[in-house]
Parts: structure tokens; C-alpha cells; sequence
């Protein structure tokens, strides 16, 4: 089985995010990237896959050379190659033009994304692909089993969780739950030393549609102070909420 | 040239971010000059769409589609999109919507904005407003292409009434045997029970209550305001609580109307996730705790006294307001 994890360079989750150049950019200044979240774990299904059932795992992500690190540390955590399309990541269907291209050719079995990345959070990637190659898709997947060229997976869903049949080739919009938190997996020496010796391949992008573009961003008005309540005082916050805020 | 809406139905019957889409799509139809026309699978009675906007309802009545297929369903409102030359389509940011947006923007070569919170910033070009960075900022997205997709956050453009007259008309999509390569084969979800996705109220809670004995007092809270159960990540991590009730920046968003945020710290990928909620009350032991920065409302005290005498003065204030 030949898998292909799809990665997002993005800010660590306990970045503060701030905007330059009249808001049109996303400030990078002591901003920490990382893998993305929802990738980290499907990149650990993934090394399941290829610890058990011996699978061949690439990764590939669209960006500048500043994404590397990321990839390298994906590499470290154990995935076999690295791909990297020469492009910045503009908008997700672009990206998925691009990601669909490797797909193509790369002749994958299956492909893991995640069902957002946590910078943009357009959640459009797997599916566009999905779409554009016309391969089985399982967004929101919260577990994956394969047998043979058979899967069975799950999905969160508002409310509850669904279990799916399908096939490969597929591709999967992860998150939590594809393994533990105590899973997941920070790189030793060993996986270190061996990142360097793996293929990061660099991909020129193909022509693709940049179909949104996001032209200015701003920030949520700041915080009133919070009301304090006596804790002996209850009735004054059911009176607060009733009457002041109008939710019960 | 209508505006395009898929109004989400469940056990026959549509849900609220139907009735809120259907107002975000009278909007947008009203400021092109055109009229809404909604696409319904297995809905029994399609009036109520009358009230939010809609002049034309296309009724798919197919058992296939009984259950919700992602792909048989893109399809659906795909073929709908090329039988009445549809520009915009107008869907809801709940999971299934999602993942319909997604194939559909595939399909249909659209781009395709989701997490809107606010009627557009301009029609032409198309620019609007979402979220961004989980919740910590937005963007004002244009979207480039001839065919436009709108996913409307929950709870943030609400539900408005603009009566029209309702055409109904029967729908029968060619629904490619491919759609059905992959299948639900089992739903589990329990009855009747609120869900954070749509609750109105949401009372969560956090390492803060020690152990998985103490939810007895959440739940009962959660009782006697209709409102939803949610926990923090380590409380689903160490299996106090189920993994759908993790909300924040790598579980589920909330925007409830009400958060109550119990024995909660208020972790920077926490607050991310639950922000978009209009009200926020904290229940915490620490005044130093982060959520008391994002919160409109505090209690600094224990849970274990606060929760229980909450519970009976709402007990209280319910009979009353009944
Ligand atoms: C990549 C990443 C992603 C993450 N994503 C999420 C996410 O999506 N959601 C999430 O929730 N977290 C997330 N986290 C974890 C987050 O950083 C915090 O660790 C977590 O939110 C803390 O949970 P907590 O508030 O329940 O626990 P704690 O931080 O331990 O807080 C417990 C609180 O309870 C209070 N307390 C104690 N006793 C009482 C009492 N008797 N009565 C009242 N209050 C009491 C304490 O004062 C304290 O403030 C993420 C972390 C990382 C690194």
C-alpha cells in the first residue's frame, strides 16, 4: 500500500496572531510552524500503517523552502519521502490542484489529509481532491481500518460517530481520534539523523486556479471586562443572563 | 440565476441551520436581484421555507438517500446547479455541510468559502467575512470564480423571517451508482439528545471537577437548560468523557448563544474553539484563570458548591419563567 499524508505548515496553536502590511498578511514574526494538528494525527495512522502492514509512506505539502523543517520532521517521525511543491499555499483549491498532480502520479493508494488545517481552516482540500481524481472520500474520519483494498472507517458527526464502508483508493479528511494524543509521536536522534539521509523531492507547481483570495483580515473588537458574581449572590447571575444578556 | 441553498434536513424534518441558511440566502438573492430556490432530500413539508425567503423548493424523495451520503448528495445539488444555471450556492458550516461543500467545489470548479459570519462585504466582486486561525481572526475572502460557494457559520447570521411564496416542484437527480463506493453502514447517535453543534446552551466542563464520578451536577445543569454537555481536551484524552464532547481548537467549535465553562482554565486552544459562543460565563476557583479574560460573566469559586446551588436557582427561575 502506497500512502501519500498531506501536511500543513502552520503556527503553533499557542501563537498570537497578528497582521501586517494594512492587515493583507498574516504576521510571521516569532511565529513557531508546525505540522498541523489534524495531519499529526493521520501522519501517525500512517506509520501504523507501514509498522503493521507494511506500507510505503510520502508526504507533501505546498510551500517555499521555509516549510521544510516541518517536512523534515516528518521525515523524522518516520515518513519514507518528503515532496514539496514549489508554490505558496494561496488558497485551498489551488492547493488541491496541485496535491492532486502528485496524486496522479505518484499512483497512491491512499491519501490522509486533514479535515482542516488551523490557519486558514478552509477544510477543502481533501475533498476538492476527492473530487478532481474521483477517488472514495471520508471526511471528519476519526478511525481507519484497511483489509486488502477494503476500508472501513469512521466519522464524527453532529451528535454521534458513523461508521463507513468504502474502498481504495481513498482519501480521508483526519483528525483526533485516527490515534490517541499518546500516540503521537516526537522525533528521537535516530529518526533525526536518518531525516537527512531521506529524498525531500521539490515539485515545480502546475498551472492551477487560485479560486478565492483572502484580501484583508482583522481581529475579533476586544473583551469587556468580565462581570464578576459573588458566589453567594446566584440569583444575580440568573437575573444577569435573563434579563441583561437575554440567553435563558 | 437563483441563489442556491441546501437546506439540511433530519428524520424528515429541517433543521435550524436550514432555516438560518435560507435567510442568508434571501439576503445575498435580494442584493443580486434574484430569488432563492432550495434543495430538500426527504422532506415531508416544505412550508416552513415559505417564512425565510425561499420561492422554490426542489424535492428529492429518494430512499437511497435516506441517510446522509456525502457523495450522492454533491451530486444531487450538482445536478440542480446545472438545471437552473445557478451562480451561488448557500450551505451551513455543520460537519455533513462540509463535507458536501467541499466535493461540490470540486465538481462544479467553485470556490468555495466556508465559516461565514456576516451578510457579504460586497456581491461583486463577492467578498465575505469568516473566520480564520481558529477563531482567532477573520478574513474578507473574495471569491474568484463564475460558480460561488457560501458556507454559513452556525448561529451567526440567524434565522429571519421574510415571507415569499413557496413553488414546489419534484426533483429526481440521476445519482451515479459511484456515490454509493462508499457507505454508512451504521449511524450511532442517541435520539432526542441535544447536540453541541446545534445547542442553543452549552455547559462544559474541565480537569477542574477531578474525576469522572463528579459529572452527575454537569449533566443535571445541562438538564434544566436544554443545553448541550462538552468537556477540555485533557478530560477526553483521559477518558472522563467521550471524544465528542471535546471542544476547542483540535475538537468541535461551539457558538452557542451560552458557554458555561466550568472548572475550565481557559487555554489559548481552548477559548479558539468556543469564542464564536455569544455569552460566556466562567466558573472557576482561580481569578487568575485565562477564561476570565474571554469571559462576559464570572463566579470565582468551587464547582462543587456553586454548580449545585446554580442548579437549584435555576430550578427556581424555570418554574417561574414557564
Ligand atoms: C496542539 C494542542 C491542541 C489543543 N487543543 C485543545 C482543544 O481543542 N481543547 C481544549 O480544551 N484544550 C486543548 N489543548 C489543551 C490546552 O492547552 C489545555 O491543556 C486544556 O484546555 C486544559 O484543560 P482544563 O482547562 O480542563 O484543565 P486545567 O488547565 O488543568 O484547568 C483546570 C481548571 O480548573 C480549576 N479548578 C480546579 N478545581 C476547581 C473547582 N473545585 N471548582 C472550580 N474550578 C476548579 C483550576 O483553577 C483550573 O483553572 C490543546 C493543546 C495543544 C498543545
Amino acid at each position: 500500500m502506497k500512502i501519500l499524508v498531506c501536511i500543513s505548515n502552520v503556527p503553533d496553536t499557542t501563537s498570537k496572531i497578528n497582521f501586517t502590511q494594512d492587515n493583507t498578511q498574516f504576521d510571521t514574526t516569532g511565529v513557531q510552524f508546525v505540522i498541523n494538528p489534524n495531519d499529526e494525527f493521520g501522519l501517525t495512522r500512517a506509520m501504523w500503517f507501514k509498522e503493521k502492514q507494511g506500507a510505503t509512506v510520502h508526504v507533501a505539502t505546498v510551500g517555499g523552502a521555509n516549510v521544510e523543517p516541518t517536512m523534515r520532521k516528518a521525515l523524522a517521525i518516520g515518513a519514507d519521502e518528503a515532496i514539496r511543491i514549489n508554490a505558496e499555499p494561496t488558497d485551498g483549491f489551488f492547493v488541491a490542484q496541485q496535491l492532486a498532480e502528485v496524486i496522479k502520479n505518484g499512483e497512491y493508494d491512499l491519501v490522509i489529509a486533514g479535515r482542516e488545517s488551523i490557519d486558514y481552516n478552509g477544510g477543502m482540500v481533501p475533498g476538492i481532491i476527492a473530487a478532481l481524481l474521483n477517488m472514495n472520500f471520508v471526511n471528519t474520519c476519526t478511525g481507519l481500518e484497511i483489509e486488502g483494498d477494503k476500508a472501513t472507517a469512521f466519522r464524527e458527526i453532529d451528535g454521534g460517530k458513523e461508521t463507513l464502508s468504502s474502498s481504495l483508493p481513498l482519501i480521508i479528511g483526519g483528525q483526533k481520534g485516527l490515534v490517541e494524543e499518546s500516540d503521537l509521536r516526537i522525533p528521537n536522534m535516530r529518526g533525526i539523523m536518518m531525516a537527512r539521509q531521506k529524498k525531500l523531492n521539490v515539485v515545480e507547481p502546475v498551472n492551477a486556479t487560485h479560486a478565492t483570495a483572502d484580501k484583508s483580515f482583522d481581529k475579533p473588537a476586544p473583551k469587556g471586562a468580565v462581570k464578576l458574581v459573588d458566589p453567594e449572590n446566584i440569583d444575580e447571575l440568573i437575573d444577569l443572563l435573563h434579563n441583561e444578556a437575554n440567553v435563558i | 440565476m437563483s441563489v442556491l441553498v441546501y437546506t439540511e434536513a433530519e428524520n424528515g424534518k429541517f433543521k435550524k441551520n436550514a432555516l438560518e441558511v435560507a435567510s442568508y440566502a434571501h439576503k445575498v438573492a435580494q442584493e443580486m436581484g434574484t430569488t432563492v430556490t432550495a434543495v430538500s432530500f426527504n422532506v415531508a413539508d416544505n412550508s416552513s421555507l415559505e417564512t425565510y425567503g425561499v420561492s422554490k423548493v426542489l424535492k428529492i424523495n429518494n430512499d437511497s438517500l435516506g441517510t446522509f451520503n456525502a457523495n450522492a448528495y454533491a451530486m444531487a445539488l450538482a445536478e440542480a446547479v446545472q438545471k437552473e444555471d445557478i451562480k451561488v450556492i448557500i450551505l451551513s458550516s455543520s460537519t455533513d455541510s462540509k463535507y458536501v461543500a467541499a466535493l461540490l467545489a470540486g465538481k462544479l470548479q467553485a470556490g468555495y468559502a466556508p465559516n461565514v459570519v456576516a451578510a457579504p462585504d460586497s456581491i461583486n466582486p463577492m467578498v465575505v467575512k469568516r473566520t480564520a486561525f481558529s477563531n482567532k481572526g477573520y478574513a474578507h475572502t473574495e471569491i474568484n470564480t463564475e460558480i460561488k460557494i457560501i458556507g454559513v457559520s452556525n448561529n451567526a447570521y440567524g434565522v429571519h423571517e421574510n415571507k415569499t411564496s413557496l413553488s414546489e416542484e419534484d426533483f429526481s437527480p440521476s445519482i451515479d451508482d459511484s456515490a454509493f463506493s462508499t457507505k454508512s453502514v451504521n449511524v450511532d447517535k442517541v435520539a432526542g439528545e441535544v447536540t453541541i453543534a446545534d445547542a442553543e446552551v452549552v455547559v462544559s466542563a474541565g480537569r477542574g471537577l477531578k474525576g469522572p464520578e463528579n459529572w452527575g451536577m454537569i449533566e443535571e445543569l445541562a438538564g434544566v437548560l436544554g443545553a448541550a454537555t462538552a468537556c477540555s481536551k485533557p478530560v477526553s484524552d483521559m477518558g472522563w468523557r467521550s471524544h465528542g464532547e471535546h471542544v476547542g481548537q483540535t475538537g468541535k467549535p461551539v457558538a452557542s448563544n451560552l458557554y458555561i465553562a466550568i472548572g475550565i482554565s481557559g487555554a489559548i486552544q481552548h477559548l479558539a474553539g468556543v469564542s464564536a459562543s455569544k455569552v460566556k460565563v466562567v466558573i472557576n476557583t482561580d481569578p487568575e484563570a485565562p477564561f476570565f479574560k474571554a469571559a462576559d460573566y464570572g463566579i470565582v469559586g468551587d464547582a462543587f458548591v456553586v454548580v449545585p446551588k446554580l442548579i437549584e436557582k435555576l430550578k427556581e427561575f424555570k418554574a417561574q419563567n414557564a
